[in-house]
């Protein structure tokens, strides 16, 4: 089993296809869930407080807007947890959305510097090309030892 | 009590910063109640390529969209904040033309804010306050007549001002530095009252503004507590005369500073800025005290030198006087020093400010820093433009306190009186 960060990380359908691969995807879902689910906590509804983007420090400079830097404490921890990675470029709205084009554009790069199984695909236009970007990602899910 | 004001949020980033709990909080305290406009998706991705502006990130085609509902009124709010990451170049963009295209396309108030994870809901306080009090006191705000025998209270960070008015006209002023809050008030309101021949008894209603509004109003058991934002953009254009159409009011005050723009008296968007001293009146401060003059001598003074002679580096307010000391070291005039210190100030007011409000002539200037003739001087070249000081500008807060407060005097003449 890999752990694989989902790209966008909202996407409900990437993380789906991982799990049903038998392996665990890394997304947004997982990093709010912990916050969520934390007790003591007084900052609804991500339950995020001035405390991330301090964190987030450790990826981004302090120039760096505070949204940007409090995303990064959500998904740095991600980034370098993973074994592998699944990026769709220019994905429609629906099927995933991570607010900020500077985290996006970060959160890319960190996954492209790590050596690592990396499948990057553009989001399909029609059924023929949805019908190749499954199978793309079953085969790139296969290939790093998931379920047949 | 009342409904709360529907403050609508469009923002980016504001829960991933920490700060949406600062947020809710401070609208809480004014009673308004924040919530995000709920729009479809096919609109999200309609909207924003009708509205033009090609940004990347989701969250700022999500704001723009959810503008575009408010503004065709398929979602209903009294008031707008909008709220975008501190350093963000895309976000200052959207901010800067959603604020434009909300004010233009509809009557609801906006306020703008760029936040950092450090923003708290105290901060926000009086920005969120002006928001719900122009939504909630429209009508209040379109009086233009003061009437009866009202006391204006203006407890600002620098100074405590107080105007004692009587059918329209001023008959007791009063002004101190702030030391003790209440100390300070009661010294002032003594001193207006003394000039007027009167006594606290006479006054049928009391308004206070400023930073100490709050407690003063406690103490005086005010019948308006309004924040210095509508307070002062109604003194201004009541005193400059200039009640209907649109002005623009800049008040540089001790801790911070204000750019309104008004329209028939009310405020339709405003900045406050308040991180940095040395844009602030109490930069001048300290630049005529190293200069060994008052500070009502420090206008005069800025008016007979020349600033771009002395270099200023440095917006700082501890690295810009150093600049104006070394410059006197080197054998710079007075004068040149005290000018450079107007430009300076005026400079920061006009780059970081002025450029988030659209600038209406006339552009009135007010509050205690309006009397420094140098830095009015210095405004005036930076807009181009001749900006108009009003009579007792330095009172702005208290005459618009007495005024508006002339509204809470009961009809049937049953005031009992403070």
């Amino acid at each position: 089993m890999a752990k694989v960060f989902i790209y966008p990380a909202t996407s409900l359908i990437l993380s789906d296809m991982v799990t049903r691969f038998g392996h665990k995807p890394l997304g947004s879902a997982i990093a709010i869930r912990e916050r969520v689910q934390t007790p003591g906590l007084e900052s609804p509804p991500l339950q995020i407080t001035p405390e991330e983007p301090k964190k987030g420090l450790a990826w981004a400079a302090v120039e760096v807007p505070a949204g940007v830097r409090g995303r990064m404490s959500l998904y740095g921890p991600m980034v370098e947890e993973c074994d592998a990675a699944i990026i769709i470029n220019n994905a429609d709205l629906a099927f995933g959305c991570m607010g900020c084009a500077r985290t996006n554009e970060l959160v890319k790069f960190l996954l492209r510097q790590k050596e690592m199984p990396r499948l990057e695909l553009e989001y399909p236009k029609n059924e023929a090309e949805g019908v190749q970007f499954v199978a793309a990602i079953k085969k790139f899910l296969t290939e790093i030892g998931g379920k047949k | 009590m009342t409904a709360p004001v529907r403050i609508a949020q469009l923002s980016c980033g504001a829960d991933y910063s920490g700060v949406q709990e600062e947020i809710n909080t401070a609208a809480r305290s004014v009673n308004g109640e924040i919530f995000f406009p709920d729009i479809a998706l096919k609109d999200i991705v309609r909207d924003f390529d009708k509205f033009g502006l090609e940004v990347r990130s989701p969250d700022l085609k999500l704001a723009i969209a959810r503008a575009m509902a408010l503004v065709e009124g398929r979602v209903d709010a009294d008031a707008v904040f909008i709220a975008t990451c501190f350093r963000c170049a895309e976000a200052a963009i959207v901010r800067n033309e959603l604020r434009r295209y909300i004010l233009e396309h509809s009557k609801l108030p906006v306020v703008s804010y760029s936040f950092t994870e450090r923003t708290t809901s105290g901060t926000l306080l009086t920005r969120m306050e002006a928001l719900t009090t122009i939504a909630r006191r429209r009508a209040l705000l379109a009086r233009e007549v003061q009437e009866g025998i009202t006391l204006g209270i203006d407890s600002g960070s620098s100074t405590t001002k107080a105007i004692l008015m009587k059918d329209n006209r001023i008959l007791g002023k009063g002004w101190m530095p702030t030391g003790e809050v209440l100390k300070s008030a009661h010294g002032v309101v003594d001193t207006a009252l003394a000039e007027a021949g009167m006594k606290l008894s006479d006054v049928q209603a009391i308004g206070t503004t400023g930073y100490g509004r709050f407690l003063v109003g406690k103490e005086f058991k005010a019948d308006l507590v309004q924040e210095e934002l509508t307070v002062n953009s109604k003194g201004a254009v009541y005193l400059a005369d200039r009640q209907h159409g649109p002005a623009t009011v800049i008040d540089i005050g001790g801790m911070d500073n204000k750019a309104i723009t008004v329209m028939d008296g009310i405020p339709g968007t405003f900045t406050m800025g308040g991180i940095c001293a040395g844009a602030s009146g109490r930069f001048l401060e300290m630049t005529a005290k190293r200069l060994g003059v008052d500070i009502t001598e420090l206008g005069p003074l800025a008016m007979k030198g020349m600033g771009n002679r002395v270099p200023m580096n440095s917006y700082c307010i501890v690295f810009g006087t150093q600049s104006l000391v070394n410059a006197l070291a080197a054998g710079s005039t007075r004068e040149d020093v005290a000018a450079a210190a107007c430009h300076s100030v005026a400079e920061q007011v006009f780059e970081q400010q002025l450029q988030e409000v659209d600038i209406k002539e006339p552009v009135l200037m007010v509050g205690g820093t309006s009397l420094i003739e140098g830095l009015v001087h210095a405004m005036g070249e930076l807009l181009k433009i001749k900006v108009v000081v009003p009579p007792h500008s330095q009172y702005i807060g208290a005459v618009g306190s007495a005024l508006l407060a002339s509204g809470f005097i009961k009809k049937d003449g049953t005031d009992a009186g403070h």
